[in-house]
């Protein structure tokens, strides 16, 4: 059995973990709370943004536009949203993996890397292209146009053939998916194409004109739409990287509980044996003397 | 019936809902020129150009600076997709100033490298913001 004090040594380091985790669980939670807020005040944005976007793509959509057929040379590129911090649970590999044994697993990727972790795990395997890392503690609208213009002068170039995003997606504050988008060139996924229909039929009573043309419509709302989707990408990550690591606190914290509650147990059982081979010793010893 | 002459305008931005309301006619710059777009407007889609946004609403008007964005007009609703717009109080003028003075110098001493579409985007920004302090 450990002595007392070995158990007592502990058992003061597996509560100051707890500590540490729990005050933690309160940070994120309070992080997540502002983030969530975030995530639905730009909903708006880009539920317009995306319609838009996909009624212009529905108008012309034979239309031959250097956004909308990929590239014929160059890597796929891969804009990777993970966090700069650890201790978030599965957070963090899961994107990762996405990568790594996703439907993109194998191939060369060139990866523009928003958030250190991802940027480590990926720079043994992968050419890291650009690392934006500062960006994820307090992602700005400005920092997604600075990535996106970065990829898209890369796409234009022909460096690059086709564009994807791999981010956390906010379901909830309990459900996060690891999810990979593809960004360029622009497809329209058969989802909203039905939506697309429903809206159409429900208020568009006359046809929508664009001005300027649509070709040149197209080249100014492609990279916004880009910039919208990068943006709304690293704010749910936000959102989501606190939520993981809010879960991943609370149980470590009532790890840390369980553990005390054994380890209580144990120093208790501990401290009674001792009284109790104390008390035979003295009584063995009155015995001998009388 | 001046009721009948208002419409719906959104101005959204991807941090906030900058205004929701109701209003007689709004006004401001695209690529192809001014606008002001009044209630039963042709459906149209814009592109905006740096300018100043005008709202007319029942009780008087505010005014803006919008930067970038697109604007998709309906008959009885419009809603400005704006990626930067600012209210006069939001503007700082001093840096408004240095940039209208950089971007003057930029086009002033142009050289092969210089991005003049560029310049003038940021000229016209600057321009903007001193304008709607008025």
């Amino acid at each position: 059995m450990a002595s007392m004090r070995d158990i007592k040594r502990r058992k003061g380091s597996i509560q100051s973990t707890q500590q540490i985790t729990k005050a933690m669980k309160l940070v994120s939670t309070v992080k997540l709370q502002r983030a969530k807020q975030n995530a639905e005040k730009s909903g708006n944005y880009f539920h317009c943004m995306f319609d838009t976007v996909n009624s212009i793509l529905k108008k012309t959509g034979s239309l031959d536009h250097k956004y909308l057929k990929s590239g014929q040379s160059g890597k796929k590129a891969v804009i990777v949203i993970t966090s700069n911090r650890g201790l978030a649970g599965g957070y963090n590999s899961n994107v990762i993996k996405l990568i790594t044994r996703g439907e993109l697993a194998g191939e060369d990727l060139a990866i523009y890397a928003v958030g250190k972790k991802g940027r480590e795990a990926l720079q043994r395997q992968y050419e890291i292209k650009a690392d934006y890392s500062d960006v994820i503690e307090e992602p700005a609208y400005v920092d997604a146009m600075v990535i996106s213009k970065d990829v898209l002068e890369a796409f234009s170039k022909g460096e690059i053939s086709e564009i994807y995003l791999a981010y956390t997606a906010f379901k909830n504050t309990v459900v996060h998916v690891p999810t990979l988008l593809k960004l360029l060139p622009v497809a329209i996924s058969e989802e909203s194409e039905k939506m697309g229909e429903e809206t159409a039929v429900g208020d568009d009573r006359a046809p929508m004109n664009f001005e300027p043309e649509d070709e040149e419509a197209l080249n100014l709302l492609i990279p916004k739409y880009i910039t919208s989707l990068i943006y709304g990408g690293m704010i749910e990550a936000v959102a989501s990287e606190n939520g993981a690591r809010m879960q991943a606190m609370d149980s470590a914290t009532s790890n840390a509980e369980e553990m005390i509650e054994n380890l209580t147990l144990l120093y208790n059982r501990a401290r009674q044996g001792s009284i109790t081979q104390e008390l035979t010793e003295i009584i063995a010893g009155a015995n001998a003397i009388s | 019936m001046a009721d009948n002459n208002l419409f719906t305008l959104r101005i959204i931005t991807p941090e906030r809902v900058f205004y929701e309301g109701e209003v007689s006619m709004v006004e401001f710059n695209t690529t192809e020129g001014e606008i002001g777009i009044y209630k039963k407007h042709v459906p149209m889609t814009v592109i905006v150009n740096p300018g100043i946004v005008t709202i007319t609403e029942a009780e008087g008007t505010k005014i803006a600076a919008l930067h970038a964005g697109f604007a998709e007009i309906l008959q009885d609703k419009v809603v400005i997709l704006a990626e930067i717009i600012e209210w006069p109080e939001e503007i700082d003028v001093e840096r408004a100033q240095a940039a209208k003075s950089r971007a003057e110098e930029r086009i002033r001493s142009k050289t092969p490298e210089t991005d003049i579409l560029r310049a003038e985007t940021a000229l016209q920004r600057a321009l903007a913001r001193i304008h709607v302090i008025g």
